[in-house]
């Protein structure tokens, strides 16, 4: 019986999964995800593709904002950046494979050129100057109509591979399965290298990471360029799924709801980031739920949908930040070292 | 040279209010280090808490001036104790995320009661304008330059010279020593979140009224006085009043002269891309204070 953790070798301690048990578990967790689309509605398969998506940008900006301390406003900017790539690529006949990938590294670009003033700005300032990056992509996005179909917005193809288009939200599932899966393997090994590692050293305290050898800048600049892919990957995900995108697709508020994510999941945790996107995800289509069964009793709750979804977002937000700091992840790994040590559990 | 003129003015007029709100932003970062993304909100709640006194209980404008300050003091303490106070002392993110977790909140509930269409201002102003030199300017226009000027000095000479104004810098400076000195930070905070709140309940009335009317793209004018505190430097009063004039021209300017080339929306981004310069340059402003570092 186990009653703790007991790592007695740096392997373990280095160890992703730390029993066999976890992976067992994570194995079934995946294969229940490839059969889900036997099970759910189309509907529903809207919502899980548009988790996923949401899941690799959260965990773009945990990358950037968890683990290496960046505060950045501009990940609606970046997703746009990302979706608009997609969108001029597969005009131009790219294929899917390098389309996703490409506006990846697009974005990487971008967040990279966003970046540079973190060489001298932290905290509030550089959360500024990010935000300034929001406003001058969507004004970019707005008026460069050759590229974006400016305010009207642009149409993307479905995705095609070998021949198989992949044209509706059942289809779309297993590509988009796939990219989360793979993107979020790759960010839990990130932060058990050298690289990953420096990023939290930056985080936890830039001066000491000097002092110990960490080229802080060039940390930094990295850092955005692998959260901005990871975001750009996410919209050229979303720019397939949504099939027309506008600039009314990255307002301000999708890059306020992804710091969400990771705040209600939990900064510097890819479980965290996997957990909170979820959340902030379904928390509208539970609202949609709740107020579609109180309609009947309650009719004026339709028309105040939008205030309560917002307002239970920003709810959310402070009620999370004052009684649960460190988010779903802590909770969870509290929860489980409760019943790891069970009857004994004080 | 008219148009030029006609620009600047215009920009002198709005880069007055805009001072104004950089002001909210400017005594809460004084004191506590926070900065207020919620700002935006708070001009809002109050345009639209006169707008609903003036309608229902007819009072004269003065008496309904007085309620909204009241009721906009009463809001940044309830704030300030339900939200920021246990914010005390958690990393920058969380008290950003909780600044803009309180806007998405208040708009909710600014939406719910009011709707999203724009209410109707009353005309506060004749419309005849004021001739100075070769130039009408609008009544409105010259009352919130006047009404800003007023404010900006009132509080510029408060924070030299008032004992609480004091207390509030020393805060600033340092928490600890404020406490040891025997002032209390807790009063503080809230004091100057309900400072900023009624400055910004003031700014929002006056914006409504030269707009003549509310809606909830009011609350964009908060987003749009962060470039000003950025340029004028996030701890100074002065820097307030000179970054909000500058980025009011500069915004009007560049959107007369460069709109036609850009098919209009320059005025909107063009605070940023100068926010973005100059925080490459001169990272702390025109008057902030410099922390240096060199990592």
């Amino acid at each position: 019986m186990r009653c703790g953790d007991f790592r007695t070798t740096y392997a373990e301690d280095m160890a992703i999964f730390d029993s066999a048990l976890a992976r067992g578990l994570l194995a079934a967790l995946l294969v229940l995800l490839v059969l889900l689309p036997l099970l759910a509605t189309g509907y529903w398969l809207d919502v899980t593709n548009r988790i996923g998506i949401a899941v690799i940008a959260a965990t773009g900006l945990n990358i950037l904002t968890g683990f290496t301390g960046q505060i950045s406003l501009g990940n609606a900017a970046f997703l746009a950046v990302g979706a608009y790539s997609t969108a001029a690529l597969t005009a131009r006949g790219v294929p899917f494979l390098i389309a996703v990938p490409s506006s990846g590294l697009i974005s990487a670009l971008v967040g990279m050129i966003f970046g540079f003033p973190s060489l001298r700005l932290k905290g509030l300032y550089l959360a500024i100057a990010t935000l300034a990056a929001h406003f001058i992509v969507e004004f970019t996005v707005v008026h460069w109509e050759s590229m974006t179909g400016g305010v009207n917005g642009i149409g993307i193809d479905p995705p095609k591979l070998f021949g198989y288009a992949f044209d509706e939200d059942r289809k779309l599932y297993f590509p988009i399965l796939a990219a989360t899966v793979a993107m979020l393997w790759f960010a839990k090994n990130l932060f058990r290298t050298r690289v990953g590692k420096a990023f939290v050293a930056i985080r936890d305290q830039d001066i000491s990471a000097e002092v110990m050898g960490v080229a802080v800048f060039r940390h930094k600049l990295l850092s955005f360029a692998v959260s901005s892919f990871y975001v750009g990957v996410a919209g050229s995900l979303l720019a397939y799924q949504a099939r027309i995108i506008s600039p009314e697709n990255f307002p301000l508020g999708v890059a306020i709801d992804q710091l969400g994510m990771i705040i209600i999941g939990g900064l510097g945790s890819i479980l965290g980031s996997v957990l909170g996107a979820i959340f902030i995800t379904l928390l509208p289509e539970a609202l949609r739920l709740l107020t579609g069964a109180l309609a009947g009793s309650f009719p004026g709750l339709v028309q105040l949908f939008a205030s309560l979804k917002l307002g239970v977002f920003g709810l959310a937000i402070v009620l999370f930040l004052i009684f649960e700091p460190d988010g779903m992840a802590a909770r969870w790994h509290r929860i489980k070292a409760y019943w790891k040590l069970y009857p004994f559990s004080y | 040279m008219d148009f030029f003129l006609q620009l600047t003015i215009n920009g002198l007029v709005v880069g007055s209010i805009y001072a104004l709100v950089a002001l909210g932003f400017v005594i809460i970062y004084k004191s506590s280090g926070v900065l207020n993304f919620a700002q935006g909100e708070f001009l809002l709640i109050g345009a639209y808490f006169f707008l609903a006194i003036l309608e229902n209980a007819r009072v004269p404008l003065l008496v309904a001036l007085g309620l909204t300050v009241v009721s906009a003091t009463l809001l940044g303490l309830l704030m300030e104790r339900l939200v920021l106070r246990p914010m005390i002392g958690e990393p920058i993110i969380s008290v950003i995320m909780v600044t803009l977790g309180l806007s998405s909140i208040l708009r909710a509930i600014v939406q719910g009661i009011w709707g999203t269409d724009t209410h109707p201002f009353p005309a506060l102003f004749e419309s005849s304008p004021i001739q100075i030199g070769p130039l009408p300017v609008s009544r409105g226009y010259l009352f919130s330059v006047v009404s800003s000027a007023v404010l900006l000095l009132a509080f510029t000479l408060f924070f030299r010279f008032a004992r609480v104004g004091v207390a509030m810098r020393a805060t600033a400076f340092s928490q600890q020593v404020a406490l040891s000195m025997g002032i209390s930070v807790k009063h503080i905070f809230a004091i100057s979140w309900s400072i900023a709140a009624v400055v910004s309940a003031l700014g929002g009335v006056l914006l409504g009224a030269l707009r003549g009317g509310v809606d909830g793209s009011l609350a964009v004018i908060g987003m749009k006085a962060l470039p000003v505190v950025i340029l004028g430097g996030l701890d100074s009063i002065g820097g307030a009043i000179l970054g909000g004039l500058i980025i009011g021209v500069l915004e009007n300017l560049s959107g007369g002269y460069l709109d036609p080339y850009f098919g209009g929306g320059v005025k909107e981004v063009a605070p940023f891309v100068v926010l973005v310069l100059i925080l490459m340059v001169k990272p702390y402003g025109l008057f902030g204070k410099v922390r240096i570092e060199r990592v």
